[in-house]
């Protein structure tokens, strides 16, 4: 039997100096933010934040600088994300350019795709969304329909994309096409979509608590060039799987609740600091033990591993404990969450509580990750 | 792992797949003592993996050991190997030599005084079969370690849900050995906690290799039941918990190899608690009825991680102490303190 391999993986002492710097940039930069806003992180979207993260060298850290990048370690970029996540910055704009799309034209891009996109993104000034889901497309993902017909000179693209987080601010859509619709998941293909093409039609869609942040994409005869085809024809599927591991084991796995925990403890600590204690200790000691998991997976990820299994057990165990947190605040606190009017604890509570269920859908939902976990165990 | 641990975990969990049998185990349950287990791993210097070389050790890393005692606790080794190590490391710092012998942990209520011990001492581990007992007594000016001789103490029998003998010990000013040693006054505690965390981050492996294992070849319905959604689904569970409860523990070894580690120990008995009230109840449910009787042995381990799960502190009292010192340090301490350990 395969069991998992979560080695310890130790942060080098060099990136202390990069954190303070980090934590005075941030210090400065959202102190007139309040904790409601703050407690967006990745799903904050504020472009002239993006653009100041940009100029400080903080996006696209581990790129070659003929990209735009800043051939940075792992480890550095692990610490100025999760600097980013614990304080609340807003930094949901070039978030997926940078974690998840970034790499993947540097491993399947062309040149000429990698020069249009990557400096760009690094700036702060270009930002990317993720096309992977469809109406009838979801858990089941090689479902996907939107189809992509070889015309002259490029693709012909029908179909529509859901739930597409930021496409309404996107310059761009990594989308998953059905290029062939004889196979199944060798019929796929990734393709680099400028989202200013004629004949699409974004839709922002309002989540339950009135946001909206994620997005229907319409396709209609949408023209996608030859040249903007991301790696090679029917190996969209492979080229997905290995974005997946980039994608479920980050610090926003674990983070996402964090300013919740913050306030919690803030409250707690205003009545005395007797109540909740334990189950403050424990919300601890699953964070610390949740950090040292997304760390080891940053160093084999490092080491150009493929830990897409430890990846899925970081993204599950960190939902749960995200998900926790806001029936936890509820259980030791009881105050009614506000929506405007109240007080950074009872706002962020709000937020969260109305959040925290499409922490274990988005990224692939716990049912699939237990899936994924379960093959690796042998059982499937 | 290093490649030295690699080698020593396979050494170990040779020797424990040899001597720590069923047999042996159940044998250990009925009181009798598993002689040529514990010969066997004071043979090969396990006992003393935490001991420098030069005063008869092994000089390994709290790193290294976690590889011996996570084997121990995978295979519900019916000895104090733990509690051997961690005393041998405690005298080793003290500056006393580590005698021959079978040395356990003891936590209790003590009084020193000019070399003499008095006081009584609980729950101690496999008393009955030790010939030493290692405390930690505040003294004036600091804290003595203490090596006692077991001959000159009363003894009353007791027991864990593992069976595992946890005896009261009795000392009326019984000569001692001590040697001041830097620990904290409840560095006993400490320390336990953490071998004890390990041990059980062994014990969920175990869980979940042998729950797979069992799913795999018990056929319901025509196929085994491994292949229903709803086994995998609590397989996944317990696995990830069996992995968060190694590195919460392996983490802590990394960071008792570097200094101060009591917050990581903290963490790592409060997390393997957790995944342990878990796990076992995966274990169980997966195994149906037959895991159920004595005859199957998955009990071995289920019924030491709630038994270890309480010992040296359990996972409340740690997370209380975790808790108030996160209060009291303040909320937006927490960040910069969990992230400059
Ligand atoms: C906030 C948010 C942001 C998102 N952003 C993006 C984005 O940017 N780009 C993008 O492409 N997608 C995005 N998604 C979509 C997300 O990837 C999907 O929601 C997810 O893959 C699940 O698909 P679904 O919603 O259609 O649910 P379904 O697949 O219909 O699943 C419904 C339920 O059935 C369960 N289920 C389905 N199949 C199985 C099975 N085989 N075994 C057991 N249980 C099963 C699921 O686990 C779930 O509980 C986002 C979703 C959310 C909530």
């Amino acid at each position: 039997m395969q069991t998992f391999r979560f080695d310890l993986c130790e942060l080098p002492e060099e990136t202390r100096g990069l954190r303070e710097e980090v934590r005075a940039f941030l210090a400065e930069e959202l102190k007139t933010i309040p904790a409601v806003i703050r407690a967006q992180t990745w799903s904050g979207h504020d472009q002239a934040f993006s653009a100041k993260m940009g100029a400080k060298g903080w996006i696209g850290m581990r790129w070659p600088k003929k990209y735009g990048g800043h051939e940075r370690s792992a480890f550095d970029r692990y610490v100025v994300l999760e600097e980013m996540l614990a304080a609340g910055a807003p930094v949901g704009a070039h978030w997926i350019g940078d974690r998840q799309s970034g790499p993947l034209l540097l491993n399947f891009g062309t040149e000429e795709q990698r020069q249009l996109i990557l400096p760009k993104v690094a700036k702060g000034e270009c930002f990317l969304c993720i096309g992977m889901s469809e109406p009838d497309s979801g858990s089941d993902l090689a479902a996907t329909r939107t189809k992509a017909e070889k015309v002259d000179g490029g693709y012909k693209v029908n179909g529509t994309k859901l739930w597409t987080s930021g496409a309404n601010r996107a310059h761009y859509m990594i989308a998953l096409f059905r290029t062939d619709p004889e196979k199944k998941h060798d019929g796929l293909t990734q393709f680099l979509v400028d989202l200013k093409s004629p004949g699409i039609t974004i839709r922002p869609i309002s989540d339950l608590a009135g946001n909206s942040h994620f997005n229907e994409v319409v396709f209609q005869d949408v023209f996608v060039p030859d040249s903007m085809l991301v790696g090679s024809e029917g190996s969209g599927w492979a080229q997905v799987g290995a974005e997946l591991a980039f994608e479920r084991s980050g610090p926003e796995r674990y983070l996402s609740s964090y300013l919740l925990m913050k306030e919690l403890i803030r409250e707690l600590s205003k009545r005395g600091g007797e109540e909740g204690a334990k189950e403050v200790g424990r919300l601890i000691a699953h964070l610390v033990t949740l950090r040292q998991m997304s760390l080891s997976v940053a160093g084999m990820l490092d080491k150009g591993e493929n830990p897409a299994l430890e990846a899925s057990v970081v993204k599950d165990l960190g939902a749960v404990f995200e998900q926790d947190m806001p029936v936890k605040a509820h259980e030791l606190i009881g105050a009614e969450p506000t929506i405007g009017g109240g007080d950074d604890f009872t706002e962020v509570l709000a937020y969260l509580t109305q959040t925290v269920p499409s922490f274990s859908l988005r990224g692939g939902t716990r049912e699939i990750l237990r899936g994924i976990i379960a093959r690796g165990l042998g059982l499937r | 792992m290093n490649e030295l641990q690699t080698i020593l975990s396979d050494s170990v969990n040779r020797l424990l797949a040899d001597y720590s049998t069923k047999q042996t185990i159940v044998a250990a349950e009925q009181g009798e003592w598993p002689k040529a287990l514990w010969d066997e791993l004071v043979a090969n210097g396990l006992t003393r993996v935490l001991v420098p070389e030069d005063m008869g050790g092994a000089g390994a890393t709290w790193s290294d050991a976690y590889v011996v005692l996570k084997a121990a606790g995978e295979h519900a080794a019916p000895v104090p190997l733990a509690e051997a190590i961690v005393a041998g490391w405690i005298l080793a710092r003290a500056g006393i030599a580590i005698p021959d012998g079978i040395v356990t942990l003891m936590e209790g209520d003590f009084l020193l005084k000019e070399g003499r011990l008095s006081g009584k001492a609980t729950r101690v581990p496999f008393a009955r079969h030790a010939t030493h007992g290692v405390a930690l007594v505040k003294s004036g000016w600091g804290v003595e370690a203490v090596l006692a001789p077991l001959d000159y103490a009363r003894l009353d029998k007791d027991q864990n849900v593992a069976r595992e003998a946890r005896d009261t010990l009795y000392f009326e000013r019984v000569v001692v050995e001590t040697g001041w040693v830097e620990l904290p006054e409840d560095g006993l505690r400490l320390f336990g906690a953490l071998a004890r965390s390990v041990q059980m981050a062994g014990a969920l492996d175990y869980l979940t290799k042998q729950s797979v294992a069992y799913a795999n070849e018990r056929t319901q319905f025509g196929k085994p039941i491994g292949k229903f959604q709803a086994i995998q689904q609590q397989l996944a569970v317990l696995s990830t918990q069996s992995a968060a409860a190694g590195i919460a523990a392996a983490h802590a070894c990394a960071a008792a190899d570097k200094g101060e580690a009591s917050f990581e120990i903290a963490v790592a008995k409060v997390r393997v608690d957790d995944a342990s009230s878990i796990a076992t109840s995966i274990a169980h449910q997966v195994h149906g009825a037959i895991g159920f009787t004595y005859e199957h042995g998955l009990h071995f381990a289920t019924r030491r991680l709630w038994a270890w799960r309480a010992e040296f502190g359990s996972g409340a009292e740690w997370a209380e102490e975790l808790g108030r010192a996160a209060m009291e340090r303040g909320a937006d301490e927490l960040w910069p303190y969990v992230t400059g350990r």
